[in-house]
């Protein structure tokens, strides 16, 4: 394959993108993804880069309904999107959602790091109702690894949740 | 990542006229954003594909054949009710791989095309002839856990990391290509290639060709499949070995029976010669030994993938059982069936 | 009358909002926006050998690049390699990143470039072309057994072996029953899910605001001052939350140098963020060795152990950590031999990680005990009670306390070993196997020395400040449980405030000394402030409590109340009023009492029971039930307790089933350094976790009477998981991790039993 050796900057690309109800009009260089974007850009450092490579899951985010791995996603390619992170999950007067409740309650987390993407994970989890065993809970929330080996805790909320809403 | 031209094509003939040898297709971006930040795949630009409209369909025609779209997600794909209904093999594969976000995000066009895992194609300081050809294959004798033991070359021992490609196989599905010179079918044994003095190549695409649709044909295989993945931990990881099986049964004998191995080659291996032992006959278990030991004909190891030849001739006899059984394997209960 | 008691209670983590909110920052989200400039690090491709030539000229041309630091202009730093030393580090010449054109191991940095965007240093590393003059280089732990040696020099806080006693060699000659085997365990990487990582703020005034992810900012800020000769009111280290360490945030590493380096050549903020893959560049658990010989009377008596373990570690540093010296503190023997050696490879120095030592020693000899008792034909269980040592017969101590057994006889209850068959492979569901397996361990109770510093004001408010780090650990909680109590206020009162090297000092947080420790010194600066607070009350005119003694009241619900006459009592409010101060500072400290440990051990144990199923044909192992019985003395959250503890429990699975770094020796290489390709648990890997806590009273270990939890869970999972590996299937696994083809049989093993 013929590279393009020579030393030069990034193109850069408009684009409009609602974060967590926000809208934005901004122009980034192509090579930003929608993690650094949220990150550096707009300085929502709710998401984490956990690997950068779509190995951990640290960095899902909400995008048209779908969780994603942001770290995956070109900037460029989520105009037009809406996306909603960790800083959207609780209402705006700042009731916590019900899996942050019961993350809290059921000690769900413990250095906090891989946090912000097993919530968004797990709310689009209780969505799509993948909810219905603790065998489906496990395997699809596979997604997020845990460090600090938090899961059966985890597995313990996103139940509740489910239970009260029905969906377990 | 090296500085690119990004585009989003309005027509896939715009897509197709604007291809060139140093430009990639964006689909989900799963695997290619990835290399690009490992900086082992370099595209001068990216062509968008994702506003093409016309690629994201699934339906089924008269004579039953399945058609998805290239720009389906896999996510998608395998909670479709014609896909459940008609291809339960492909939903099970698909959801065998992965996780839920990178399978939201990949589409089958991509899955098609995604690249071995192979760790000195990943680490570019490292030597790989498929990274840079020509400059060696350390992998044959070094860590060789996760590469091929079967249709190897002196240059390459990488695997195709795929498990939706895997059922494909054993689907007989056709890769639908559109190029300059318009629409081309690929059967999926023929889509993946072998790597042999050219490992940069891992399909038989053409570098202005891009894939539209994926088609598989009518098969009653009913609850009469599986696909069994073995791996290193119980859920997102590669296969080390995987099976898809489809089992057609008339009157108590096999009347077609297909087997595609995953995680032990350059492509999904298929050996009909294989297959045809069973055929004719009923779902015998003594024979399944005999199925395997065909599939697995010329394997070799390289040290630390020896291993993978044992495990694939049970996993193949345990997938013949599964699919004799109708008890595919559940990608939920990681007890194996 | 007395409030509700917080220490004992469960209580949910009072960082918990910032957390599930996102709020909580950790060192990669300080300092976002276009004012920081970043850094990127390219590492060396080659083992050992040295730099021909390193051409920045294409990386410099790219637009937005500012700098690219290599050994030829890296601005002077100290020129010792003992400035560059920290307080874990061990005997040898520390990693001086840049320092000159030699290379000591794959992945060593060469070079750093610094941009204007990530993107943009990320790229133009790419285009920094270095030649290399490459020399033999060993990286095979087991090719290089042969040349192991005893450590010259030990490393501080790590005991050695003691001497042998008795011998070891004749007792097991004559043993009537013996076994012997050897034990590998592979090398693990910590990666913790937040990478390591250095934001760098340099203000007005020149000074340095540093966040470094590090168990401890005095670690960080100690290795500034002495590597680029800064005073010490010239940096600041804050990072009040860690995203998971697990050791390898116990020294500093390259990061840390490379972004203070560059902040101070270009007088920027720099970020510096490592790459998952550079994680495997900085730290690892060693691939260890060990050999095990146990000697018995038929009745099970132990009459002889011999445990040899040899690591590997480094060429310029002697790693070390205690591997065998357990066998002998957990099992009574009148003849006992322990040796510990290391080979040195040309690979980065090791790490501690999570448990040092202990998870390996226990895998060796906890799966020989089980084959001992196999050989016995005993229950496994059995014979480690009937050998279960009353004295520390390693160090000739007493325990502080050890209620194993206590916890033992909890946990086999509620995993229900009594049912357990003696014999493999007698339990089965359908095509898989099913072993119950157990296994003991042990870790040092530790404390050291922290200060704390404690304030409280007229409303109640009351802010807590140690430099310690929570790493996860639970330790804001603990700390505002401990405040708030023995200030008689309530959790919502209490700020705690860490990671901060303006906050009285603490040792990084590790070894599972934090809570022991910082919590002593938080106990102790209550404790003063309380003094003053009641001398406050006393000078108000008549006061109620005029002639009352410090031990005599109590603080509750903001009140200071006379125990004996509840109705005698001073509010804070009039206390503060009468002292005419409108806040109280008082400062604490802790630290290990010497007289004590003159004469007593202290450790934690655990007996962990594990339940496997093992498919038949073809061995996919799945752990599905796992209690862990722990005795540590005093609980003070069992919330974060118990999740300390399943954290240990998920990593001995991970080490039993999963972590492997994979080396490429003939390019010296780890070649699995990303976290798709080395394996640590996913959620579908875990399953029920049980935790157990037996009571135990202890005071001699601290004066809170807790003895600290990060490690234990870890200790002895692994073994316990081969042992129910080995009671599915009958087949002994004495390699980590047990993958698939281990299990079956597929691959050669490199350890036999004798």
């Amino acid at each position: 394959m013929p590279d393009d050796l020579s030393p030069r900057g990034p193109e850069t690309v408009a684009l409009t993108l609602t974060v967590n109800g926000a809208s934005h009009a901004l122009r980034v260089p192509a090579w930003t993804t929608l993690l650094d974007l949220l990150r550096e850009g707009l300085g929502l450092t709710g998401s984490k880069k956990g690997c950068d490579h779509g190995q951990c899951g640290a960095c899902t985010v909400i995008l048209d309904g779908k969780r994603v791995n942001s770290c995956l996603v070109l900037a460029a390619r989520s105009d037009g999107s809406e996306v909603r992170t960790v800083e959207g999950l609780a209402s705006p007067d700042g009731a916590l959602h019900p899996l942050q409740e019961a993350f809290i309650k059921h000690d769900a987390f413990q250095c906090g790091y891989c946090t912000p993407g097993q919530l968004c994970s797990g709310v689009a989890l209780l969505q799509e109702g993948h909810t219905r065993t603790e065998d489906e809970i496990r395997e699809w929330m596979s997604g997020n690894l845990c460090r600090c080996g938090a899961y059966p805790n985890i597995l313990a909320a996103i139940l509740e949740v489910a239970r009260k809403e029905g969906r377990a | 990542m090296r500085p690119f031209h990004y585009e989003r094509p309005r027509a896939l003939e715009e897509a197709i006229a604007g291809k060139t040898e140093a430009s990639r297709f964006l689909g989900g971006g799963t695997n290619l954003i990835d290399l690009m930040k490992y900086d082992v795949e370099r595209p001068a630009s990216l062509l968008d594909l994702n506003r093409l409209e016309g690629l994201r369909e699934v339906e089924r025609d008269r004579e039953g054949t399945l058609r998805i779209g290239a720009l389906v997600s896999n996510a998608d794909a395998a909670a479709h009710p014609l896909v459940r209904e008609h291809h339960p093999l492909l939903a099970d594969a698909i959801l065998a791989g992965a996780t839920p976000q990178l399978r939201n995000m990949a589409t089958m066009g991509g899955n098609l095309l995604q690249r071995t895992r192979c760790y000195y194609f990943y680490d570019r300081l490292t030597p790989c002839n498929k990274r840079e050809p020509g400059t060696g294959c350390p992998a044959k004798e070094g860590v060789n856990r996760i590469h091929a033991i079967l249709g190897t070359s002196e240059h390459c021992i990488a695997t195709h990391p795929s498990d939706m490609c895997v059922a494909l196989a054993a689907l007989e599905a056709v890769v639908v290509v559109r190029g300059p010179s318009g629409e081309r079918r690929i059967r999926t044994e023929d889509f993946h290639r072998l790597p042999g003095d050219a490992p940069e190549r891992d399909t038989t695409l053409d570098a202005r060709e891009v894939v539209t649709a994926i088609e598989i044909p009518a098969r009653l295989y009913g609850r009469h499949h599986t696909y069994l993945k073995l791996r290193d931990r119980l859920s997102y990881a590669f296969a080390l070995v995987s099976v898809a099986v489809t089992m057609e049964m008339q009157e108590g004998r096999v009347s077609r029976l297909r087997v595609a191995l995953g995680g032990v080659a350059h492509k999904p291996w298929r050996v009909p010669e294989a297959e045809a032992l069973l055929e004719g006959r009923g779902p015998e278990e003594a024979r399944f030994g005999a199925v395997a030991d065909r599939l697995l004909q010329g394997a070799r190891g390289y040290g630390h993938n020896d291993f993978k030849i044992g495990l694939a001739r049970l996993a193949i006899a345990r997938a013949l059982h599964q699919a004799a059984a109708a008890t595919p394997q559940s990608h939920v209960a990681k007890r194996i069936a | 009358m007395m409030h509700h008691p917080l220490i004992g209670t469960p209580q949910d983590r009072v960082d918990g909002r910032a957390k599930v909110t996102g709020t909580a920052r950790y060192v990669a989200d300080f300092e976002t926006g276009a004012e920081v400039l970043h850094a990127h690090v390219l590492n060396s491709a080659i083992a050992i050998g040295r730099i021909r030539r390193i051409d920045t000229t294409r990386a410099l041309a790219v637009p937005g690049v500012v700098e690219v630091f290599t050994h030829e202009n890296r601005p002077r730093t100290a020129w010792f390699s003992s400035s560059y030393k920290d307080d874990v580090g061990p005997p040898g010449k520390p990693l001086r990143p840049l320092y000159d054109s030699s290379i000591s191991y794959s992945g060593e940095p060469v070079a750093l470039v610094v941009a204007e965007s990530y993107e943009t240093a990320r790229y133009a590393a790419n285009l920094v072309e270095v030649e290399y003059e490459a020399k033999p280089h060993e990286t095979d732990l087991l090719k290089q057994l042969p040349n192991s040696y005893v450590p010259k020099k030990r490393r501080s806080g790590i005991n050695p072996p003691p001497r042998p006693k008795g011998s070891a060699a004749s007792a097991l000659e004559s043993a009537p029953v013996k076994h012997v085997a050897r034990y590998l365990i592979a090398a693990e990487h910590h990666n913790p899910m937040e990478m390591h990582a250095t934001t760098v703020i340099r203000e007005a005034d020149g000074k340095l605001l540093i966040h470094d992810k590090i168990q401890g900012v005095y670690a960080s800020k100690q290795y500034v001052c002495s590597v680029f000769g800064l005073s010490e009111d010239k940096v600041r280290v804050v990072s009040p939350f860690i995203g998971g360490a697990f050791g390898s945030g116990l020294r500093p590493h390259y990061q840390l140098f490379l972004a203070v380096m560059a902040a101070m050549a270009l007088e920027r903020s720099v970020k510096l963020v490592l790459t998952r893959d550079q994680q495997f560049t900085i730290a690892h658990r060693p691939e260890t060795w060990n050999e095990v010989a146990l000697g018995a009377k038929p009745d099970g008596t132990l009459t002889a152990i011999r445990h040899k373990a040899i690591g590997s570690t480094s060429r310029y540093e002697d790693h070390q950590e205690a591997v065998v010296n357990w066998t002998n503190l957990l099992y009574s023997a009148p003849d006992v031999q322990l040796e510990y050696e290391l080979v040195q490879l040309d690979i980065e120095t090791p790490t501690d990680m999570r448990a040092p030592g202990a998870p390996l020693g226990a895998f060796a000899a906890e799966s020989a005990m089980d084959e001992l008792a196999e050989k016995l034909g005993v229950d496994p269980l059995a014979l480690r009670l009937h050998n279960d040592t009353q004295t520390d017969e390693v160090m000739n101590k007493y325990h502080t306390s050890k209620e194993l057994r206590a916890a033992c006889q909890l946990g086999a209850e509620r995993f229900g070993w009594r049912h357990r068959p003696f014999a493999p492979r007698s339990m089965r569901q359908g095509r898989e196997l099913i072993g119950w397996g157990l296994a003991f361990g042990a870790w040092e109770a530790q404390m050291q020395k922290h200060a704390a510093r404690v304030m409280l004001d007229a409303e109640g408010h009351c802010t807590v400040g140690v430099a310690t780090a929570d790493l996860g650990t639970g330790t804001y909680t603990i700390l505002a449980q401990i405040a708030a109590e023995a200030l008689g206020l309530s959790m919502n009162k209490v700020t705690v405030l860490l990671g901060d090297s303006a906050l009285p000092q603490a040792p990084v947080s590790g070894g599972s000394w934090t809570a022991a420790s910082a919590g002593s010194a938080v106990h102790d600066a209550c404790a003063r402030l309380k003094a003053e607070l009641l001398l406050a009350a006393q000078t108000q005119r008549g006061s109620p409590l005029v002639d009352a003694k410090l031990e005599e009241v109590m603080f509750d619900r903001e009140r200071i109340v006379l125990m004996r006459d509840p109705m005698r009592a001073v509010s804070l409010q009039a206390a503060f009023a009468a002292g005419g101060r409108p806040r109280i500072v008082a400062d604490g400290q802790a630290g290990p009492d010497q007289l004590t440990q003159l004469r007593y051990s202290s450790h934690t144990h655990s007996a962990v029971f594990v339940e496997a199923r093992v498919d038949e044909e073809l061995g996919q192992v799945r752990v599905t039930r796992a209690v862990s019985a722990v005795a540590a003395g005093r609980i003070l959250n069992p919330k974060t307790a118990r999740s300390q503890v399943v954290g240990g429990v998920v990593w001995g699975i991970g080490m039993a089933l999963h972590e492997e770094a994979m080396a490429d020796h003939n390019l010296g290489r780890w070649m699995n350094h990303n976290i798709a390709e080395y394996h640590i648990p996913a959620h579908a890997d875990i399953h029920e976790i049980d935790v157990i806590f037996a009571e135990e009273k202890d005071m001699l270990t601290s004066p809170l009477g807790v003895k600290g939890l990060g490690e234990i869970g870890i200790v002895g999972t692994a073994a316990a998981v081969a042992n129910a590996v080995w009671h599915a299937t009958g087949r002994r696994v004495r390699e980590l991790p047990m993958t698939i083809d281990k299990v079956l049989g597929l691959t050669p093993a490199h350890t036999e039993a004798r």
